[in-house]
């Protein structure tokens, strides 16, 4: 018997099928379920008393996709099968929902008999595998419950749809409409692929069996539009008709405007759908199983499933989180300072049904704060994203106010008042003069070390970082930052708190910049430092994007502001003293901000022109100042000296044990600073080069730039002893010892 | 190794390569047959001693397809001995089919060849045969492909060819072959392209616009801004990072006209000249083709010409003239940067850009002027050379005898 499906046959003669996990909430394509559909499949086309079925889930969701751990052992099988062997494995899932498809009969007589009809009664979302499970059946009803969606997110994990997903989608709507979703794995609404004629039918969501089974009942046998006599593309396809050259000129150019060529799925997907719309539908799906398993067998399909999906999601379900402590609910949150993030933080709270105290010294400050929540309302009320009673609750729930008094209730206070120690501690003394004593206050500082600002507080246990980045509302990232006295109860509440949020957490321990300031500046400084040495301007930035950075180094710089730099700077080589390594980035921004006056985007002027309604560009006094040298480097020693650079950072952080695992340093990278996402992380990306390439390739370059390249002791220990920050087949990271 | 001399030259005039183009109801079978047979009546020729046409033809599908070079000689009523082959490298076809014809003479396989080019590019439109290389993925991302409008506007921002340096160009081209007219320098290659009634089609190029100054082009909008931007400038600059943002300066006024046309060249050994009483206008003293970088795409003409150069054992300032198609403007100013050739000394009568460039007949077409420079301004040597699509160059040197 088959325990993940539920198999039943009614006295129509109708199979039906309930996709049920046993001991899960959701669905997903396992080892079992593959089994267990192949059993129910093969027992249904042999069973002449059967005519046909009826696929279901018994959960609120259809079918989620393939469960990505069992990819993740896919690729570090240890037997090394041969090719062959590997393809029969990686082609199974494909083969059975063929056969779902064709009964099993070869084309040519299948175009004249049909074979069983099977239905999909879609009750809930269906992802991935289980998107594709659909579309293999015949007949496609969707349930009109809330929260049903199709798509297909393999990309983001680098991989592509490798059970139809690439050959069915596009035989049913067109490459053009179906390119875009397979790139970049943007859902279908229900309404959507109604529309388009990926599913046949909307039904309430008690009804989708039974219709189903009606259409069942209704046809003797079945066949796939492609599988019919003369079935033709629809918009064409292939290298001959003109309406698909034209999709895929445009499509390989927008493709690579979008991923600087750093992920492999997205060109793949594209090779798999035009090398398969030339062929016959069983050949095409050879060619797309052949491609997935080239994106399974490079490293960034593993990287990014294992930061972007396995571990990003063990940090939010509470992985960081101290054993033992009850969970608590935050109620009332006290936000201290309405600037840009006091606002955007008010906003996130207030947004998932946290009552909200927004003070500022005055009540224009706090009602101006206030205004950035009510821009955001008006404009999700005006895309219809929002409704306007929904958006009015939100908004009486943040209480603009200049008066202490009002924050005794709250039971979390958040600072992110102006980055001044003095002011600080002034607003730290006068909350807690009026909130209870258990409540746990939190600082959004991102530059200064929370040990010290702790000082300022009476109960420094009960004082933690909880550092945010701008803009709030976007921003997935919150860093959690221990003070030396910070308890665990300060720390679960914390963690609570981004939870009710839904943030992505991280913990790190205190330091100068914390993790993600401090690995960010590095990537900032490496290009002023380049400027410095007078490398081409457009080259650096370049780089960057190329790299995979959102945007390049001095585009940034402008934004977060070069005197803030400047300011950081100073600060820090008076902390650190002797020990300060220097670079020659400090004399880039010691001339643009001492000399020139450049100070960013907020002056108008940086290491960019902001012409009053024009696009910014590349200020051309740069190459007078820091003058071009006559031997320009190749891009990839560019690229490099950026991502290592800021490498080298997160495993000093790691050594220094700023960091708890390099997992979480990982996800932090990625979500809080914009490190390349196909990269996996930092420490991803050391262990993808290997341990030891790295560290001869950071000293390298250290030798040719300056010691700020110099790896950590550890790393050559691990290089050493041939250690790496991830074991094969273990998603969680090594920790900090 | 035997000498290879051209006997012959001649092409038909340029028509509007659009619908209402006077060349647009003549077939491109047509086309070229009225040059072979051009060829054969000028030189009073048994055409049973021509072994081979080669002709160039960059869109050889349709009517254009199935080896247009043995159709057209067959259709042209030459010998049923005279076998056809149709090449193509894109821009230099023309040119490459009379290197090969000339190759087939140097190495002794064939004693009398034709090469030449043909396209009907109102009735065959560019692109018509598709291809791997912009639209298979597979090719398209490995060669970092952009459309030849987006590599002609990347050499003018590397090389820093601005608006005015581009148009300035192109009003100096139109200048040249308005003068080339007056002057009556191309009559004694043109043949008049007759319909089927045998009236006159064409007579002139008619694509020319010698009324164009720097303010009309200054009207014209930038051509391949929206290619740029949907995601062809950043292929472009994924390719050339140093370059912060694409200057798009090409338009209709400073490009190569869209036109239809065809050219054919009389190639054969010295022995066979005599046999048949034909005179030589110049030896062919060496060609070279080369592979460049495919995303820039258009910079090989000045590799190609040095290669050509260094095969002949000459040096640059042993041409006296120079030829390269106007496919772009930053094409032949970046070709006169690299070399250092002085604008009076190439393409003196003008070009593409005013004439029209009827993709695979342009190469013969520019060998055949040049040579009838080199004969009117009584030079010797001349070197003519093309940019091609996917990065490449072919040149060819010739010596008037």
């Amino acid at each position: 018997m088959t325990t993940s499906i539920r198999y039943e046959v009614d006295a129509d003669g109708i199979a039906l099928l309930t996709i049920d996990l046993p001991n899960a909430n959701m669905n997903v394509f396992n080892a079992q379920l593959i089994d267990d559909l192949e059993t129910c499949v093969d027992r249904i086309l042999a069973d002449d008393a059967v005519k046909g079925a009826v696929i279901t889930s018994g959960k609120p969701a259809f079918l989620a996709g393939a469960d990505l751990s069992m990819l993740g052992s896919m690729s570090a099988s240890d037997a090394p099968a041969s090719l062959e062997d590997q393809f029969e494995a990686a082609f199974r899932l494909n083969k059975i929902l063929r056969k779902i498809e064709s009964g099993g009969i070869p084309a040519k007589t299948l175009m004249k008999s049909g074979t069983k009809p099977f239905a999909a009664a879609v009750n809930g979302l269906a992802l991935g595998g289980g998107f594709e499970l659909v579309l293999a059946c015949h007949h496609r009803i969707l349930s009109d419950a809330k929260g049903v969606i199709l798509g297909f997110p393999e990309v983001q994990v680098g991989l592509l749809p490798g059970a139809g997903g690439t050959q069915r989608l596009p035989r049913l709507i067109g490459i053009q409409a179906a390119a875009q979703p397979l790139m970049t794995g943007q859902n279908f609404q229900p309404q959507m692929a109604l529309g388009l004629g990926i599913v046949q039918e909307i039904a309430p969501a008690d009804e989708v069996i039974a219709k189903a089974k009606a259409w069942v009942a209704s046809i003797p046998s079945a066949l796939a539009p492609w599988d019919k006599k003369g079935f033709k593309y629809p918009g064409g396809a292939g290298a001959m008709d003109p309406r698909s050259v034209q999709t895929f000129i445009g499509g390989n150019a927008m493709a690579q405007k979008q991923t600087w060529h750093n992920y492999p799925a997205v060109q793949a997907i594209l090779s798999a759908v035009y090398e398969g719309s030339i062929v016959p539908f069983d050949t095409a799906l050879k060619i797309e199983t052949k491609y997935f398993m080239k994106l399974l067998s490079g490293p960034v399909a593993g990287n990014m499933i294992r930061t972007l999906f396995i571990n990003k999601q063990a940090v939010e379900k509470g992985s960081l989180r101290p054993k033992g402590i009850e969970r608590k609910k935050v109620k009332k949150l006290g936000m201290l300072g309405a600037g840009l993030m006091g606002a955007g933080i008010a906003y996130v709270s207030a947004k998932v049904g946290m009552d909200v105290v927004l003070l500022d010294r005055d009540i224009d400050a706090a009602e101006k704060g206030k205004d950035y929540s009510r821009n955001l309302v008006k404009k999700g009320v005006s895309r219809g994203k929002v409704s306007a009673e929904k958006g009015d609750a939100l908004l009486e729930r943040i209480t603009a106010t200049a008066d202490y008094a009002d924050l005794a209730e709250c039971d979390l206070i958040i600072e992110a008042v102006f980055e001044d120690q003095a002011l600080k501690a002034d607003v730290t003394a006068k909350t807690e003069a009026v909130i209870g004593e258990n409540v746990v206050f939190g600082s959004n500082t991102s530059t200064l070390p929370i040990s010290g600002l702790a000082k300022a507080s009476k109960r420094p246990h009960q004082y933690i970082g909880i550092h945010f980045f701008s803009p709030v509302d976007k921003m997935p990232l919150v860093e959690i930052i221990m003070g030396a006295e910070t308890d665990d109860a300060t720390l679960a509440l914390a963690l609570d708190y981004v939870s009710q949020i839904k943030k992505t957490p991280i913990v790190v321990n205190d330091s100068r910049g914390f993790f993600t300031s401090r690995t960010f500046g590095t990537y900032v400084q490496e290009g002023y430092a380049m400027v410095q040495e007078g490398i081409n301007p457009a080259l650096i930035e370049n780089a960057g994007r190329m790299v995979g950075m959102p945007v390049g180094p001095l585009a940034v710089g402008d934004e977060v502001a070069i005197d803030l730099s400047y300011k950081v700077g100073m600060a820090t080589q008076k902390a650190l003293g002797d020990a300060y390594i220097k670079s020659p980035a400090d004399d880039f921004v010691t001339k643009m901000v001492m000399e020139l006056e450049r100070f960013g985007r907020k002056n108008g002027k940086g290491a960019y022109d902001y012409p009053e309604g024009g696009k910014k560009r590349l200020w051309p006094g740069l190459g007078d100042h820091f003058p071009l040298a006559e031997n320009q480097p190749d891009v990839e020693e560019v690229k490099t000296r950026m991502i290592v650079r800021q490498a080298v950072e997160a495993a000093r952080c790691f050594e220094e044990k700023v960091l708890i695992d390099a997992s979480s340093g990982d996800v932090g990278a990625i979500f809080g600073i914009g490190f390349p996402p196909y990269t996996g992380g930092p420490f991803s990306y050391i262990d993808t080069m290997g341990v030891a390439e790295f560290v001869a390739l950071a000293d390298r370059l250290a030798q040719d730039y300056g010691a700020r390249f110099t790896p950590p002791q550890m790393l050559r220990d691990m290089a050493a002893s041939g250690e790496t920050f991830y074991e094969a087949g273990h998603p969680q990271g090594r920790k900090a010892a | 190794m035997t000498e290879a001399y051209i006997y012959d030259a001649v092409r038909t005039p340029r028509g509007r390569g659009r619908k209402d183009g006077s060349l647009h109801e003549i077939t491109p079978i047509q086309l070229a047959s009225q040059m072979l047979g051009a060829i054969r009546d000028r030189n009073d020729l048994d055409t049973s001693h021509v072994e081979d046409v080669v002709l160039g033809c960059v869109a050889p599908v349709g009517e254009q397809g199935a080896d247009i070079a043995r159709v057209a000689a067959i259709n042209a009523g030459f010998a049923e001995t005279t076998a056809g082959v149709q090449v193509n490298r894109f821009c230099a076809s023309g040119l490459e089919a009379t290197n090969m014809a000339a190759a087939q003479v140097m190495s002794g396989q064939s004693d009398l060849s034709i090469g030449g080019g043909v396209e009907s590019m109102s009735r065959v439109p560019m692109g018509s045969d598709g291809g791997a290389w912009p639209v298979d993925p597979d090719v398209a991302w490995n060669s970092y492909f952009v459309p030849q409008g987006i590599s002609a506007d990347l050499i003018a921002t590397k090389y820093g060819h601005s608006r005015d340096d581009v148009d300035a160009y192109a009003v100096e081209s139109q200048r040249r072959a308005k003068a080339a007219y007056d002057d009556n320098r191309f009559k004694s290659s043109i043949i008049p392209v007759k319909d089927i009634i045998g009236m006159t089609a064409l007579d002139h190029d008619e694509y020319m616009r010698p009324e164009t100054t720097m303010q009309s082009l200054g009207a014209l909008k930038p051509s391949f801004v929206e290619q740029g931007a949907f995601g062809f400038d950043s292929v472009a600059i994924q390719r050339y990072p140093e370059i912060e943002k694409i200057n798009h300066v090409h338009h209709a006024g400073n490009s190569s006209g869209i036109v239809d046309g065809s050219a054919a060249i009389l190639v054969g050994n010295k022995e066979i000249g005599e046999r048949l009483g034909l005179k030589p206008r110049a030896r062919i003293r060496s060609f070279a083709s080369v592979g460049s970088e495919p995303t820039i795409m258009l910079t090989g003409p000045s590799f190609a010409a040095e290669k050509a150069l260094k095969r002949a054992g000459m040096s640059k300032a042993d041409i006296d003239v120079w030829e390269l198609n106007e496919a772009f403007a930053s094409v032949v100013l970046r070709f006169m940067e690299a070399l250092d050739i002085d604008h009076s000394d190439i393409n003196v009568n003008g070009g593409a850009i005013a004439m029209g460039h009827p993709l695979g007949a342009t190469g013969a077409m520019i060998l055949g002027t040049v040579l009838d420079e080199l004969e009117r301004s009584g030079k010797s040597t001349a070197l003519a050379t093309l940019c091609i699509g996917a990065g490449m160059g072919t040149a060819t040197i010739i010596e008037r005898v």
